[in-house]
């Protein structure tokens, strides 16, 4: 995973992040978990780093558990 | 040496506790969810599997609804005084703790009104008696799954599918039964599963927690404190999300590591199997006792309706002096008095003097039991009564 082709999915809290990690490795999607971009949002947690072709399968997957995001973005 | 206080807090604790919060403290160190570097990731990883452990082990659809607390009172406290507010009507038991009964003492001095449903002298509670306290502002019945004084499990099923009925929300004070009797919210109909770590569970002290489930609206439930959570930063208001909406101020990490390998280690037990062996202890420990003359056991006599916990008092003597000789002359150490309980105390006929309180767990042996056992028949003769029976053939 580079970060040219990546996409970040923003939560509440770490906690949300721990979550969909394991959500989406269940899924099968390749994750890492890397500090919130400055240029997305002043919080001082944790985002989930994604390929951008996994997308929307992983939106798919965190819907289906009902967990909320606060957004996802390319980077 | 015989530890008979597992009531209080249980010991020893299952093996890879300690080991795991050595670990935590040695190997990770991190303040979970304050950054994104990669030890305070493996902080908040461990914090997270442990509110999935505690969601497998209840039956809890939603990890993101276990909030951590230092002990079972402070979720307790949390579920009371940020739901209840003046005006509303609450319903409870009367075999609770203090953990229980004093902040519904202090919310009713505030404006909530209280109820109090007698149980028997054996600490059972008929449901039927909690369904006709229940008034059309009733909010929440609270109730212990099992007395921490007889070791008596109260109906929460019954009224469960009572307060379901009626919209009315349960809390269950689970600090006796957590990971030594089967906890189903979803079966059992509950609301809000108060329960401790440092109990059955085989977690260290400061650890415990709150289950909230989904009927819970969390707007109309108050945190206890306000402050840092990790989260929003940028906003100088407390989260409206949870669990960080209660979880302010660093968490007891090290502590919910150790907590994540109690409860991995009741699981891989099973809790049906530790339940089944403090069946049977508890039935030999009853019947064990009650063939002493001039001792007399309380609650229902039938450990199939009880936890391990066994209270008994030994005619004209002190609960403190049978506890002091216990503990001097054959190491068995157990609590005596009104265990934080007076409430249960009176509604058994025990109180203000109490009664001398074994508890049992997972880890205690049939032995253990003949031990205790021969030892409280060894107390005086002559003390327990007995001398109009010497020269009898006893």
């Amino acid at each position: 995973m580079t970060n040219s082709r990546c996409a970040v999915i923003l939560f509440h809290s770490t906690s949300y992040a721990l979550r969909a990690e394991k959500l989406l490795d269940r899924a099968g999607i390749a994750t890492k978990l890397i500090p919130v971009p400055r240029f997305l949002s002043s919080s001082c947690g944790v985002c989930v780093r994604i390929a951008q072709c996994d997308r929307e399968a992983a939106q798919q997957a965190l819907e289906c558990a009902q967990l909320e995001t606060e957004g996802i973005h390319d980077i | 040496m015989i530890y008979f206080d597992n009531a209080a807090t249980s010991w020893p604790k299952p093996p890879g506790v300690a080991e795991a919060m050595l670990h935590f403290l040695q190997e990770v160190g991190a303040n979970p969810g304050r950054a994104a570097h990669r030890r305070a990731v493996d902080a908040g990883r461990i914090v997270y599997e442990a509110r999935e452990a505690i969601c497998e082990l209840f039956h809890a659809p939603d990890p993101l609804r276990v909030v951590w607390t230092k002990n079972v009172t402070e979720a307790l406290n949390l579920a009371l005084c940020g739901l209840l507010r003046e005006g509303d009507h609450v319903v409870t038991s009367s075999m609770e703790h203090n953990s229980v009964m004093r902040p519904l003492r202090w919310l009713a001095r505030n404006g909530v009104e209280l109820t109090v449903v007698p149980c028997s002298s054996q600490g059972l509670l008929d449901p039927a008696d909690v369904k006709g306290a229940m008034q059309p502002h009733t909010k929440l019945v609270v109730l212990n799954h099992a007395s921490n004084v007889i070791g008596t499990l109260l109906p929460v099923a019954e009224v469960g599918a009572i307060c379901r009925e009626r919209g009315v929300l349960l809390l269950v004070d689970a600090a006796q039964t957590a990971g030594a009797y089967p906890v189903d919210v979803q079966a059992d109909h509950i609301d809000l599963l108060a329960f401790t770590g440092h109990k059955s569970l085989g977690g260290p002290m400061g650890t415990g927690g709150l289950v909230v489930g989904e009927r819970v609206d969390v707007s109309q439930m108050a945190p206890l404190i306000r402050g840092g959570t990790g989260s929003r930063s940028e906003y100088e208001q407390q989260p409206d999300f949870m669990p960080d909406m209660y979880e302010s101020g660093t968490p007891n990490a090290v502590g919910v590591g150790g907590l994540l390998a109690g409860i991995r280690w009741v699981m891989s037990k099973g809790v049906d199997a530790v339940r089944a062996h403090e069946v049977a202890l508890t039935q030999r420990l009853v019947e064990g006792l009650r063939s002493i003359p001039g001792v007399t056991v309380y609650g229902t006599l039938d450990a199939e309706l009880q936890t391990a916990t066994v209270s008994f008092n030994v005619v004209d003597m002190a609960p403190s002096e049978v506890g002091l000789r216990l503990d001097d002359e054959d190491g068995i150490m157990c609590r005596v008095g009104l265990h934080c309980s007076p409430a249960a105390h009176r509604t058994i006929g025990t109180f203000p003097d109490g009664t001398v309180r074994f508890g049992m767990s997972a880890f205690t042996t049939t032995g253990e039991v003949e031990t205790a056992l021969a030892a409280v028949a060894r107390l005086p003769a002559s003390r327990r009564g007995l001398t109009g029976l010497a020269g009898n053939g006893r």
